[in-house]
């Protein structure tokens, strides 16, 4: 809502500057968007008087004038707008003036003929298009006749005056008019305001024998007509025009135009009807019938149910409540007898019918939000006094009255020291009295405990925080005192499993990953990759886009899709991991079950190339060394192993291990399928995923103090020829079997699998550590258990030792 | 020639034989003839017993003198050539220190999740829980008991991602609030809670909307909360967030879970206060909304609102690190470009 500064000084003696006074809005009531000159900007743009008009002689369309702009000689300027003609008065840019935009205008010579400036239209020094009168939409604008060459424009067309946009939120309903803001204002700087109120001449008949109308209380709570007879419809007066232009609105006509007035000053939306073409002389406020149809003032058509509130007459719906009028019944040229119509409709239904007819006015945001109750009457008078004064019109006698619905004003009871204990203040009994009466509430006082009776346009005041929110708003916040809660102590700690969450993000950077964070809403297909258990998929009802329509339940496909964005700008290290939610659901049951996880996904290589480090492309060893050195430090009590899982859809058949602790599996890593790789767009990439909330749960290993042997280890090495399919995993375990007492370690050093052992063998090489913690060893000892294991591994691997 | 003059002699030409000595293996030979059972010194020695028994001793102090002088300076010598020939292996070792050092594998924490562990840190000292509850929530957690019944108006200015009619993708991190509320004992003593976390709402992307971003939402429950106290914890965690010199001040606002309602701005870091085009001309930034808890959430999470009450607030992390760092396009925290990630160091 545009609020005009000229018009709020018109009723307050203010003494501010319009950006002063924007602040204390935003400070004290409601957000203000934007302070507004509307000839800030422009430069030398003044009245010009068209003296002659002469066709151009190389251009169908060209005219060229002698404008008078007040100096001595006349302007010639070119001119090709098609409303241009003798003795009008223009809006002249003169050369070297500054027009919207920033855009300057020079002399020039305009199809040879030297042209002295510009004849504006009122788009180009910065109207909005749809505030421009239709009649000048096209062409340029002709100013009142009386208007004086050589004057700057900006007074005559109300740019001088300063805008201030209201950003009024849902509760302040009543700040969507003059008289609201006034009130605010009032309270806020301590100023009385001066209220106008018009009385109506009842010149005519008493409406009661032409018109009648029908409402239901539960649709409309008011509703109210009066009639004018005997309009003449004509644009409405300069004054009248500014007042609109300047909020925002076009003018139409005298009619038309005062209806828009009366919102903008009283926050009242009223409808004009054009009576003649009403069937009969009731008019209904009722619900829509099933296949009824309304066409609207914007030529928009519409079909109602009985979700809609309508006014109709004898025969159809002429209006949808609150929203819009009927392109039938609409003001238009021959019009003489005009119906308004004031109402309070319910709001729930007027916010639904814009909603689901996408017809969002200014009437039924206002009616959404609640208007003045108690003020339906004085609006609906001082449009029918201004349609005598402005358009001639003849009132006739008498109100038609619906229904007169209006609600009582909250009464609430608040205590002294309630509003100093919740504000933190000290305030006394004499301030709040004072606030809550520039308000316009009613105080009475017993002892420290107040009666207030709130003013019913206030609709947003109905208990006692709200009254604390108008002390505190009013008195100042920035006058409250700063404190901390004081009170009993509490313990401020994280959980076991934060404490892991955060652990488990600062191991994952420890080793080189770096933290994503993706979308938890993708794709039907994405959400269904990478499995870790069964699980129906979770989708949103009405998602903006197939991309973000399905919860996921896997991590790994999000940081593929992250890979997949670097990879395409040429980034083609990148090593990603993700702490989030997956969502698991089970079939007939809504909500899914929320499970955190932990995933990797690893492409390129993972440390930079460098002078004195070649490209080390990442493998699965690499990733299986970082999910190794995560699991150690998040001191998971039990035996990690690996198994090779052949069946994940998505990942390489060959290298893919489940991640087992005791046997139990919580995760998986290997490459990515290189198809599915294809289908993200992305080279070779490694991955895992582990459901950390198996982690969390966990038992987990304490520290633990072993005494370090002071006596020597020996080491033997073995070297061996196995068969392909003979595993690490299954050596190790044999030797660790069958090593004796005094094994303390085995250590791969080599694998060789290429052209020097025979095709489907590999070779082998382990170190094995023995120490005796109480004495020293014996080399014959260790060399007698070392034998024993070179049998053991021939005799049950088929180990060729070499 | 006496045999004192010739030790002395013997000295003299012995020095500089060892300062002529080029290296190792002189200094060795030098000590051989000089030293050596065969050398002069030696031979010297051996005429002692030609001397008379007075003289003896004297000559043989000064004998002995001689030698242990010809073996210091020696050693000396050998000193000063194995110098030079580690210096000159050191030298030879000589490497540009200017070239860059072996990278290490080091990742970063999400801008984000920097900012969220900042907050997170600073409300567990001042004794708040931290409790992060579903991101798929019922509708009556996120809205119903946050005062916003189903037909509220103000349904409208959160579009919602619904699931089915009443299960929904929480568009605040407040239904927290409401589950502790309704489970919190306060004979224990007060709630003091922040619920950091995603959020979703049904907006389509672009630089300054995400369908996906998150909150920390804030909440203390007890019987003497003031007003006055949550606008000390809000310039706290403007000071923690942007550095000390920054005010808080409130304006008032709308939100139907808490009343009064305020929004908190503060000074603008671009301008520091005077006015720019990032704050537009006000020296201000809105940077988050807060306000006393509603009578109606109190009572609908069974507290009752003549006993207790308290403040509640919600901070956006991204757009605390679209304003901290100018980021211009919300959308970069969810892209995950390396480049864009690796610039958040984390500090300390
Ligand atoms: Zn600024």
């Amino acid at each position: 809502m545009k609020i005009s500064y000229n018009w709020i000084k018109e009723y307050l003696d203010l003494n501010v500057k319009p950006a002063d006074l924007a602040e204390k809005i935003e400070r004290t009531s409601v957000e203000v968007d934007d302070v507004i000159k509307p000839s800030d900007g422009l430069k030398k743009i003044v009245v010009g008087h068209v003296l002659s008009v002469e066709a151009h002689p190389d251009s169908d369309h060209l005219h060229i004038c002698q404008v008078d702009v007040g100096e001595d000689e006349p302007l010639q300027i070119v001119c090709g707008a098609p409303n241009i003609a003798k003795d009008q008065k223009v809006i002249v840019a003169l050369p070297g003036s500054r027009i919207a935009d920033n855009v300057k205008i020079k002399k020039s010579k305009m199809r040879g003929v030297p042209s002295a400036g510009m004849i504006c239209a009122l788009q180009e020094i910065g109207f909005p298009e749809d505030v421009v009168p239709k009649a000048y939409a096209d062409g340029i604008y002709v100013m009142p006749a009386d208007a004086t060459p050589g004057d700057a424009v900006y007074d005559y067309l109300g740019m001088n005056d300063s805008l201030i946009d209201l950003d009024v939120t849902p509760n302040r309903g009543d700040m969507l008019s003059l008289y609201g803001t006034l009130h605010d204002l009032s309270a806020i700087y301590d100023l009385p305001v001066k209220f106008d109120q018009p009385a109506v001449k009842e010149t005519g008949a008493a409406i009661a024998d032409q018109l009648t109308v029908h409402a239901d209380a539960a649709l409309a709570p008011q509703y109210r007509m009066r009639l004018v007879k005997q309009v003449k419809l004509a644009p409405s007066p300069m004054w009248l025009q500014i007042r609109l232009w300047n909020a925002g609105y076009r003018p139409i006509n005298n009619v038309v135009d005062i209806t828009n007035y009366i919102m903008l000053k009283y926050g009242q939306p009223l409808h004009a009807f054009d009576y003649d073409k009403f069937s009969g002389q009731d008019v209904y406020v009722r619900t829509a019938k099933a296949g009824e149809k309304l066409t609207t003032l914007d030529e928009g058509e519409h079909d109602l149910d009985d979700h809609d509130i309508v006014i109709a007459d004898d025969q159809k719906p002429i209006a949808l409540a609150g929203v819009m009028g009927g392109l039938d019944t609409a003001i238009a040229d021959g019009t003489v007898t005009v119906a308004i119509e004031a109402a309070v409709f319910e709001h729930d239904h007027i916010r639904k019918a814009a909603q689901r007819h996408n017809l969002h006015t200014d009437a039924s945001q206002r009616f959404e939000r609640g208007v003045n109750q108690a003020g339906v009457q004085e609006a609906l008078d001082a449009a029918a006094e201004m349609m005598t004064d402005l358009a001639g019109g003849e009132v006739q006698a008498g109100t038609v009255v619906a229904t007169d619905n209006v609600p009582a004003p909250a009464v609430i009871t608040i205590t002294m020291s309630h509003i100093n204990a919740v504000l933190g203040t000290e305030l006394s009994q004499d301030q709040v009295t004072h606030i809550l009466t520039t308000l316009g509430c009613e105080v009475t006082a017993d002892g420290e405990t107040l009666t207030v009776t709130v003013p019913v346009r206030r609709n947003d005041i109905h208990i006692p925080a709200d009254l604390l929110e108008e002390i505190a708003r009013i008195y100042s916040y920035d006058e409250l005192p700063a404190t901390l809660p004081t009170g009993r102590m509490t313990m401020g700690e994280l959980t076991t499993a934060q404490k892991l969450m955060r652990a488990t993000r600062h191991s994952l950077e420890g080793l080189g990953l770096n933290q994503a964070i993706s979308y938890a809403l993708t794709t039907e297909d994405k959400a269904k990759m990478f499995m870790m258990q069964a699980s129906e998929t979770t989708k949103l009802a009405w998602p903006m886009s197939v991309d973000h329509a399905v919860l996921r339940m896997n991590i790994i496909t999000g940081l593929l899709d992250d890979i997949a964005y670097n990879s395409a700008r040429k980034v083609k290290d990148v090593a990603l991991y993700e702490q989030g939610r997956v969502f698991y659901r089970e079939d007939g049951v809504d909500r899914p079950n929320e499970q955190e996880h932990i995933a990797g996904a690893i492409t390129g290589t993972l440390l930079p190339t460098a002078w004195d480090l070649p490209a080390q492309p990442v493998d699965f060893y690499q990733v299986k060394g970082i999910v190794a050195a995560y699991l150690k430090d998040m001191a998971v009590n039990g035996d990690v192993t690996y198994v090779a899982n052949h069946d994940m859809p998505e990942m390489h058949p060959g290298r893919t291990a489940d991640i087992l602790v005791h046997g139990h599996r919580i995760g998986f890593m290997g490459q990515v399928h290189p198809t599915i790789a294809k289908q993200f767009k992305i080279g070779a990439t490694y991955v895992f995923e582990l459901n950390l909330q198996a982690i969390i749960d966990m038992p987990k290993q304490e520290n633990q103090y072993d005494v370090i042997s002071r006596y020597p280890a020996i080491t033997r090495d073995v070297a061996m020829l196995v068969d392909d399919d003979i595993t690490n995993e299954q050596i190790v375990a044999l030797i660790e079997k069958r090593g004796g007492a005094f094994l303390q370690s085995v250590k791969l050093f080599d694998v060789y699998d290429g052209v020097k052992v025979p095709k489907g063998k590999k070779s082998l090489a382990y170190t094995l550590t023995y120490q005796d913690k109480h004495a020293t060893l014996v080399d014959d000892a260790v060399t007698q258990a070392f034998e024993k294991v070179e049998k053991r591994l021939q005799d049950d691997l088929g180990a060729e030792i070499r | 020639m006496s045999l004192k003059d010739k030790l002395t002699e013997l000295h003299d030409r012995g020095l500089a034989e060892i300062k002529k000595s080029a290296d190792l293996k002189d200094v060795n030979q030098v000590r051989v003839s000089l030293l050596g059972k065969k050398g002069p010194i030696t031979e010297v020695l051996r005429g002692m017993r030609d001397l008379d028994a007075e003289e003896r001793p004297k000559v043989g102090a000064f004998a002995n003198e001689i030698r242990d002088d010809l073996t210091a300076a020696l050693a000396k010598r050998r000193e000063e050539l194995e110098n030079a020939v580690l210096n000159a292996k050191l030298a030879n070792e000589a490497i540009d220190v200017t070239l860059p050092g072996t990278p290490v594998a080091k990742g970063e924490p999400h801008v984000i999740q920097q900012i969220i562990d900042q907050i997170e840190d600073l409300f567990l000292g001042m004794g708040y829980q931290v409790l992060s509850g579903p991101e798929v929530e019922e509708d009556k957690y996120n809205f119903e008991m946050m005062n916003l019944p189903k037909n509220h108006p103000a349904r409208d200015m959160q579009d919602t991602f619904y699931i089915t009619k009443e299960i929904l993708m929480r568009t605040q991190t407040s239904p927290m609030q409401a589950r502790t509320l309704e489970t919190h004992d306060f004979s224990q003593g007060p709630l003091k809670m922040i619920s950091p976390g995603v959020v979703y709402r049904r907006d389509t992307d672009d630089p300054t909307h995400s369908h996906q971003f998150h909150q920390v939402e804030g909440l203390v429950i007890d019987k003497h909360i003031t007003m006055a106290d949550l606008k000390g914890t809000l310039q706290v965690l403007a000071h923690e967030l942007f550095g000390d010199k920054f005010d808080v001040r409130l304006r008032p606002s709308y939100f139907p879970f808490t009343e009064p309602s305020v929004e908190a701005d503060i000074t603008c870091f671009n301008c520091g206060g005077k006015g720019c085009k990032v704050c537009k001309n006000t020296g201000w930034i809105e940077v988050l909304g807060a306000g006393m808890v509603h009578p109606n959430v109190l009572r609908m999470a069974g507290v009752d609102p003549d006993v207790y009450g308290g403040f509640a607030f919600g901070v956006g992390p991204d757009r605390f690190a679209m304003l901290k760092y100018g980021v211009d396009d919300i959308r970069n925290f969810y892209l995950n470009d390396v480049r864009f990630l690796k610039q958040f160091t984390k500090k300390g």
